[in-house]
């Protein structure tokens, strides 16, 4: 086994989704699969190969720190699933 | 002939003669899609009043000569690009009625030269796909056979162009989702180096692999498209501050001394024989235009699809962070807390596939994996592009199949997420290399089903592609098949 239930239901907390318990067996099973299909990558030998972030040689793509319009707070607000004034309304977030 | 079948060249010629108008044009688009759609659902949102207005505005440009290749010509767009005003999913429901407040740069470039949009493309979830299947719209149809899938991702542009529901369509290619559909949908589809064309207003997969790029009727089309889009832009960081080429000018018909390598870790005895078919007719062609064939190593393709599924799926988690139900898009009904608002809006909003790779990827990223996956996965993506470096020394283009199979089946692949990712062996390469493909027509299989061929090029090396690929369209028939629907 290259994952647990408990593992995937680590996982799932950390990227904030709410598996059901179906859910959480099906994906148990096949990221078990996925898993197991990576190692191969541990047939390489990749001692000192420099890993590659970024597919084009390029860096340090700066601006001048000028100001600029942004898309304004009605534009911003538009899609808000829940709004008051000029606000993003959410539940609670401190107790 | 219907005005629905003419590529953009045709129809520019038409429009420009003043023999028929946009408007003529776009209404004859919008009723093949009222036509076909029910068997092909290529669209998510079809937008008719605001495409007869745009082709009015294109008619009255053209008529006091101000046009260029692309004024007044229908155009769909995957549903991945934002376009200011027009609802755009994404083919999610946690952006069902996300409505953008600002245009991606590729469209905007097509909009001011007077293109015409006639609506927003289905698509596999987020990208994520290579089968148009994981679609929260329902899957598109191949037409030219509707229980086979278009591939995917960007499963409707290609399908939306064998349908000839438009004349032109932008799909978005991650690790093969431009090409493999063009390939399954007899299409050309040109996924350009990292960085040619601006990411700004596409919504993101995979940051580092993700690329806009052309789906159309011929390489010509192709050219004219990618010429339209290509370009620095200063709002896309990645974007890369080259000059544009003048594509249409390098299309040639010959390929007198053009070297072609063929990848013999491509060329694999499992291939489906309708495909190698295909390619060694393609290869015969190659040489009577003037070609010269190597055989190469790409010792490190059969480490790809392992490396793209740990690089993309690290991303995505990372980029899909933002769909928390705070600010745009699905929020879960009655959530008592943030955190609950979090995951519940996610879990509802996403589907399957979509979580799946999330998931991948947090594992992937999490502490104490981190080196032994994401890391290991980007050395060897090093070592996969130093395999195309090395090859693009002794040639200039590389031959390959698109994909191992012509288009499957609906369903048939989509219990074993593993043998679908696998099926993307081809594409994957190029997009971790950050370089170059084509996919144009290169035959039918036994059952009529179309099958592309590949040619990749050097970083920022499309004019090459362009070339052979144009020599190869126009010493073949294959580009003057359609599909019966």
């Amino acid at each position: 086994m290259k994952i647990t239930q408990a593992e995937v239901e680590h996982v799932a907390h950390l990227a904030r989704l709410e598996l059901t318990d179906e859910e959480k067996e099906t994906f148990t099973g096949q990221m078990d699969a996925i898993l197991a299909y990576v190692e191969k990558l541990n047939e390489l030998d990749t001692s000192g190969i420099v890993p590659t972030a970024h597919a084009v040689p390029m860096e340090n793509a700066f601006r001048d720190d000028v100001e600029t319009p942004s898309i304004g707070v009605e534009n911003a607000l538009a899609n808000a699933p829940d709004r008051v004034d000029g606000f993003f309304r959410v539940p609670k977030v401190i107790e | 002939m219907e005005l629905f079948e003419l590529t953009i060249h045709e129809l520019h010629d038409r429009l420009k003669r003043k023999e028929v108008s946009s408007v003529e044009a776009t209404r004859s688009c919008l009723d093949r899609i009222e036509a076909v759609e029910p068997q092909v659902n290529a669209f998510i949102t079809v937008t008719p009043e605001e495409a007869l207005a745009a082709a009015e505005a294109a008619d009255r440009r053209i008529a006091v000569g101000d046009m260029d290749i692309l004024t007044g010509i229908p155009v769909a767009l995957k549903d991945i690009f934002l376009t200011r005003g027009v609802r755009t999913t994404c083919a999610s429901r946690i952006l069902e009625n996300f409505v953008p407040p600002y245009d991606a740069t590729s469209w905007l470039k097509l909009k001011e030269r007077g293109a015409v949009l006639v609506g927003k493309l289905n698509q596999d979830e987020f990208a994520m796909g290579s089968s148009c299947e994981s679609s929260a719209f329902g899957p598109t149809r191949n037409p030219w056979a509707l229980d086979r899938i278009p591939g995917g991702s960007s499963g409707g542009s290609a399908a939306a162009i064998a349908a000839r529901e438009a004349t032109a369509t932008l799909g978005t290619d991650t690790g093969g989702s431009i090409r493999q559909p063009a390939s399954h949908c007899g299409c050309v589809g040109l996924k350009p180096t990292y960085g040619r064309v601006s990411r700004y207003g596409v919504i993101a997969y995979a940051s580092s692999l993700d690329q806009v790029g052309p789906v159309a009727r011929d390489v010509a089309d192709c050219a004219a498209m990618l010429g339209a889009v290509a370009g620095y832009d200063p709002k896309d960081s990645t974007s890369v501050d080259l000059p544009v080429p003048d594509y249409g000018k390098a299309l040639a018909k010959d390929l007198k001394g053009v070297k072609v390598g063929l990848p013999r870790e491509y060329f694999i005895p499992g291939l489906d024989p309708d495909v190698k078919k295909a390619l060694d007719e393609a290869v015969d062609t190659f040489r009577r235009l003037g070609a010269e064939f190597r055989e190469i190593s790409l010792p490190h393709t059969d480490y790809a699809v392992a490396s793209y599924y740990l690089i993309a799926t690290a991303e995505a988690s990372s980029n899909l962070a933002r769909y928390d139900g705070v600010r745009f898009g699905h929020r879960a009904a009655g959530a008592k807390g943030l955190q609950e608002m979090f995951a519940r809006s996610r879990d509802e909003g996403f589907g399957p596939e979509v979580k799946r790779r999330i998931m991948l990827g947090t594992y992937a990223l999490s502490s104490g994996y981190y080196d032994a996956y994401y890391l290991k996965a980007q050395r060897v993506r090093t070592l996969i592009m130093q395999d195309f470096i090395r090859a693009f020394a002794d040639v200039d283009t590389i031959l390959t199949p698109v994909a191992p199979t012509p288009a499957f089946r609906v369903g048939e692949k989509t219990s074993d997420p593993l043998q679908m990712y696998l099926s993307d062996i081809f594409t994957i390469p190029v997009n971790l290399a950050g370089t170059c493909g084509i996919s144009v027509p290169a035959g039918l299989s036994s059952e009529g089903l179309p099958i592309g061929l590949q040619l990749i090029g050097r970083p920022f090396g499309e004019e090459t592609i362009l070339r052979a690929a144009y020599a190869f369209e126009q010493a073949t028939e294959w580009h003057n098949h359609k599909a019966q629907i």
